[in-house]
């Protein structure tokens, strides 16, 4: 038993120090040295600023942009506070949310069924993505609002249409952020 | 559901069962002390190892001293990690300058990682300073996982010898599964983690100026609310890949983030994903390839595995088919899938996982006793969200958690051959060992210990004020959210129903001992057999033997579990998911 004690006293502190410092100090190391953008995160920068991570999403409300999905995350996309909504699916919170964006939306889209990710929140808040369906239910809006044709903005949307990893991991997908940059870059809003 | 969702699931359980047969060979060999092609690298590591923490490699221990050894073992690091937490303000590796964890916070983390749950009342990146999460949690990830697999292995070996009491050194087997097992796929797949976005730095966090300002409404302390002007996002950073890889490889679960696996720094590709649910099952599933090898009876290995492959399947078939089916709650929105989008309920999923992959996950995690989450159970359709709950209420021995799983289906398999000697009115016989009146005492007394802390605790919750208030979700799927913090615990999962506030002093303290009691009170009655089985003499096979191997007997084995699963907690799961179901298909909503 004493003998014991001793060895366990011991040894947590020898592989402490091997699986606890040893091993992630010298991941980081390697990650840096290997893969440094995205040992970083993937920041993205613009005219010199930092304005945001390629796969952390950000919430958008203007017309000329395309819009994010419902966030959780603190007010809404803060990256400190990553989270669902966590509402059960009975939930009367969680009907009249989705109500009130089913509203706003078919106003400026009347008669299209809204694509479900586009009213519901993600399980991190910070869902960089869109499905498909929903980049291409808010192109008549994003046109409009840019003077643009929806051909044009649709083209664009395709580019930045994400197929499935290997050909059939996953779900096609578009970069809300990385579409907003293009959409500014390209054809600036009015 | 789509071809495709289903072509993803498929896929995934033959890449397991191609993985079982080389993962459960190299375990054999690591455990049996042979050669391996890792030797040059980590054999010097393991004698310094040895002489700096005075093990004594040669020697052998019965099982009390085993138990001894694991409970020191587990009670010094616990208190390590307390420690940790309860300083970090001081030490160094803490860039956003977070303060000491709150002593109940503190506790019941230190108990929630020592005994492999990660169940987490907090949300990592704004609590934990990268200190802790790499030198506290992220070795604990290690720790607990090594403990539950040479466990499992003591089982095996009790199994496999006769008429000794020795059943190995814990130290070796520790540092031998730390060494050989864990580290060298998680040096490697922390890489190919990072190659897909996770990060992987010791930076503070990195402000960015958002595209486009956004006024929200706060509300304050005081419960006015006001409007503001968001102009920035903070975004979190830290050594993730390192502790991402071990959280699945380990079947830990505890995230970085509180999103966890929803998080795109810690899952950003379908790829990551993927990769993430293959490291789950790998070990557990290998183990049963283990199993067969050391005892000398593959067959039964495979008979184990099969059981095993056939209660995955009715799981995810379940929670794909309920999730994809979408919320009939909602009017407007298209739920149907389709080339442009995947449907379903996709409140608390991600867009690049979708439905198929965020079921397949939350089985994967609730079978195995990892925890890791990719999209939030609570959101869950109620049928949907079952799935995990019984996952965890059979007890975790679908493959299960590292060591946890083989240890916990050796007691059905105990249960089940008991069951099969009295239908044929003989004394069972498991693998050329008799099975005793003691055996199944021990066997019996691990899953009434959990039943009772589950149902026994959540008993107490439901109707008390302290309990009760931490709800979030009114109606059926209230009580739902307090019987999954009690599954979770005491199977020592991780998951859970998220919308419960459990950091509170009633279930910080409540969960911890949970955890504690589901932990030990399973692994000490689970030694004990494999004490008693070491010592006994091998029976030859004869012609009213019944045969441990074949589809007859994945068959008992798998009615067995579900018989003692559906006995134990349908009545609960009536009161909670069930009746959510019926009445949400009635329209009914709270």
């Amino acid at each position: 038993m004493k003998k014991n004690l001793l060895i366990a006293v011991w040894f947590t502190l020898v592989t402490t120090v091997m699986f606890g410092l040893i091993y992630p100090l010298g991941i980081t190391a390697l990650a840096q040295l290997c893969f440094h953008d995205r040992a970083d995160g993937q920041l993205i920068s613009k005219n010199g600023k930092l304005v945001g991570s390629r796969i952390i999403g950000q919430a958008f409300t203007g017309p000329a942009y395309f819009h994010s999905r419902p966030s959780n995350a603190g007010t809404g996309y803060d990256s400190t506070s990553s989270g669902g909504s966590n509402l059960a699916p009975t939930n009367k919170n969680l009907l009249e949310r989705v109500k009130g964006d089913v509203q706003k939306l078919q106003a400026e889209n009347p008669n299209t069924p809204i694509p479900v990710d586009l009213v519901t929140a993600s399980g991190s808040g910070l869902d960089p993505d869109i499905s498909p369906a929903a980049a291409e239910f808010q192109i008549p809006r994003v046109a409009h609002s840019r003077g643009m044709k929806e051909e044009d903005v649709r083209a664009l949307v395709e580019r930045h249409t994400k197929g499935r990893d290997l050909g059939f991991l996953g779900e096609p997908r578009v970069n809300v952020l990385e579409l907003n940059l293009d959409l500014d870059s390209l054809h600036p809003a009015r | 559901m789509t071809a495709n969702g289903w072509f993803q699931i498929g896929f995934y359980l033959v890449v397991i069962f191609l993985l079982t047969k080389p993962v459960g060979i190299f375990m054999t060999r690591v455990f049996n002390r042979e050669k391996t092609f890792l030797d040059p690298f980590l054999r010097p590591i393991e004698r310094v190892v040895y002489r700096l923490t005075g093990v004594d490699e040669k020697h052998e221990m019965r099982w009390t001293e085993y138990a001894i050894a694991m409970l020191l073992f587990s009670g010094v690091s616990m208190a390590l990690l307390y420690l940790i937490e309860r300083t970090q303000k001081w030490l160094p590796f803490n860039p956003q300058k977070f303060p000491n964890v709150e002593p109940g916070l503190a506790f019941g983390t230190a108990a929630s990682f020592t005994t492999n749950t990660n169940w987490q009342a907090y949300s990592g990146e704004s609590t934990m300073s990268y200190l802790t999460q790499m030198t506290g949690l992220a070795y604990h990830n290690f720790a607990s996982a090594a403990v539950g697999i040479v466990l499992a292995i003591v089982v095996i070996r009790g199994i496999a010898r006769k008429e000794t009491d020795k059943l190995g050194n814990f130290w070796v087997d520790t540092t031998r599964c730390l060494l050989w097992v864990l580290l060298p796929i998680c040096v490697v797949g922390s890489l190919v983690f990072v190659s897909q976005g996770v990060v992987q730095n010791l930076k503070p966090y990195t402000p960015v100026h958002l595209i486009e300002p956004q006024t929200v409404q706060v509300t304050g302390a005081d419960g006015k609310v006001t409007t503001q002007t968001v102009t920035q996002q903070i975004i979190a950073q830290g050594p993730v890949a390192s502790q991402e890889v071990i959280k699945e490889f380990g079947t830990n679960g505890g995230g970085f983030f509180g999103a966890n696996s929803a998080h795109p720094f810690e899952n950003p590709t379908p790829f990551s994903n993927f990769f993430q649910l293959v490291l789950i099952f790998a070990i557990p599933s290998g183990l049963t390839y283990t199993l067969g090898r050391m005892t000398g009876s593959q067959r039964h290995g495979w008979a184990v595995w099969a059981a095993m492959a056939f209660l995955f399947f009715i799981g995810v078939a379940t929670a794909y088919w309920a999730e994809a089916r979408g919320n009939p709650l909602l009017v407007g929105v298209n739920q149907s899938a389709s080339a442009l989008h995947s449907g379903g309920n996709m409140e608390g999923k991600e867009v690049r996982f979708g439905i198929a992959n965020s079921a397949l996950f939350a089985t994967v995690t609730t079978d195995a006793s990892c925890g890791a989450v990719n999209s939030q159970h609570d959101s869950f359709t109620p049928l949907g969200g079952m799935v995990p709950l019984i996952n965890i209420m059979l007890g975790e021995v679908v493959f299960g958690g590292v060591g946890a799983g083989l240890y916990g289906i050796i007691v059905f398999v105990i249960l089940a051959v008991f069951i099969a000697g009295l239908m044929v009115g003989r004394t069972p016989e498991y693998l050329g060992k008799k099975i005793e009146s003691y055996d199944v005492k021990m066997a019996m007394l691990a899953i009434l210990i959990l039943t009772f802390t589950i149902l026994g605790f959540s008993a107490v919750a439901i109707v008390k004020p302290f309990g009760t208030s931490s709800i979030s979700n009114p109606g059926p799927h209230g009580f739902s959210q307090v019987l999954y913090a009690y599954v979770s615990s005491t199977g020592n999962n991780g998951s859970a129903f998220g919308g419960l506030n459990v950091n509170t002093m009633w279930y910080n303290t409540s969960t911890a001992v949970a955890q504690l009691l589901g932990r030990f009170f399973m692994i000490i009655p689970v030694l004990a057999i494999a004490g008693s089985l070491a010592k006994k003499k091998t029976v030859p096979e004869s012609a009213g033997t019944f045969p441990v191997t074949g589809g007859l007997f994945a068959g008992l084995l798998v009615s067995t579990i579900l018989i003692v699963g559906a006995l134990t907690f349908f009545p609960a799961l009536s009161l909670g998911p069930i009746l959510e179901h019926l009445l949400m298909s009635a329209g009914k909503a709270f």
